[in-house]
């Protein structure tokens, strides 16, 4: 079943409790190297039949509208998941 | 007067608000998440808890469900609609009041009795009291941090649609200390703090004159029936 993937983030500009938690943890763990984390959301929706320019579309509203809060969060990707099925 | 208080999955406090609602002296109606029927309530209380178990963003599912659709048309037509915790979460979601809610600044779960300034006493729910008003009621989430774009904020505080803000201390990290909004009308009021907790001598935060005997969250529910009774 073709998928389509949905990758949304919190705003950069916003704090992000989660991310910093880990970041607290890998800090305590003596991985210096990595600085700062930030954690979003992958949304995956298996789509029923072929993935049109309309369905991508459609997915593509959904993310705006309904997977993310525009005030908080940022939709970065929406994509055919490659080796998940073609576009039509 | 009626009252419905709308139960989604995982709500919490929808019980102790039809007691709020029957202790200031109106009809308590229960209302279901799926249903798209209000019952001819004159006021609707959109309760606390974790709705879907807050998946996808606190609030963002139940601002979606069935009963929403009536709840938004109302809310649009002038009905009294109070979000409390969850239920401030749910009405942000469905754009009956701007902005947005995320995690606590601090990562932790914060439970206390707050103090709380009143910040406009026009509105349906707080019309019992004065502007500038202090009152005390519990506080109870982790994701209680207001958000909301600069130019936003800016319009919301100069419109008057900041309702309540903490005081003593920011419990969440919210912009501007705002604990709650209405909407320009008046009728839609959201907050994080939990009034239908402060509503029963025994029951609610401490007073300097007794231990648990805080009643400041009745006058939510009593200015809403007084309000509809002056228009009667």
């Amino acid at each position: 079943m073709p998928t389509i993937v949905v990758e949304v983030m919190p705003k950069a500009e916003l704090l992000d409790p989660a991310g910093k938690a880990v970041a607290g943890a890998l800090s305590r763990l003596g991985k210096t190297e990595f600085s700062a984390v930030r954690i979003g959301k992958r949304f995956e929706l298996t789509v029923d039949g072929p993935v049109t320019e309309a369905v991508l579309a459609e997915a593509q509203q959904l993310a705006d509208d309904m997977l993310s809060n525009s005030v908080i969060e940022d939709v970065v990707r929406v994509y055919l998941l490659e080796g998940a099925g073609s576009a039509a | 007067m009626k009252i419905g208080v709308v139960t989604f999955p995982g709500s919490l406090d929808d019980r102790d608000a039809q007691r709020a609602v029957r202790r200031a002296g109106a009809e308590a109606v229960a209302l279901w998440h799926g249903d798209h029927d209000l019952h001819g309530v004159d006021a609707i209380v959109l309760p606390g808890g974790f709705s879907y178990g807050d998946y996808l963003r606190c609030g963002a599912i139940a601002a979606r469900s069935p009963i929403m659709s009536e709840v938004i048309s109302a809310a649009n037509a002038g009905m009294p609609v109070l979000g409390i915790c969850n239920g401030f979460q749910i009405l942000v979601e469905a754009h009956l009041l701007p902005g947005g809610l995320i995690r606590n600044d601090h990562g932790d779960f914060v439970c206390r009795d707050q103090r709380l300034r009143v910040e406009n006493a026009s509105t349906a729910w707080t019309s019992g009291f004065t502007v500038g008003q202090e009152i005390t009621i519990p506080l109870k989430n982790a994701e209680g941090g207001f958000i909301v774009d600069a130019e936003t904020l800016k319009r919301i505080e100069g419109e008057g649609q900041v309702a309540f803000r903490y005081l003593d201390v920011n419990p969440n990290g919210s912009l501007d200390d705002i604990a709650g909004l209405t909407n320009a009308a008046g009728n839609v009021v959201g907050l994080m703090p939990h009034p239908e907790h402060a509503t029963e001598p025994g029951f609610g935060p401490d007073t300097p004159d007794a231990m648990r005997s805080g009643t400041d969250g009745l006058t939510f529910f009593t200015s809403v029936i007084e309000g509809a009774l002056a228009r009667a």
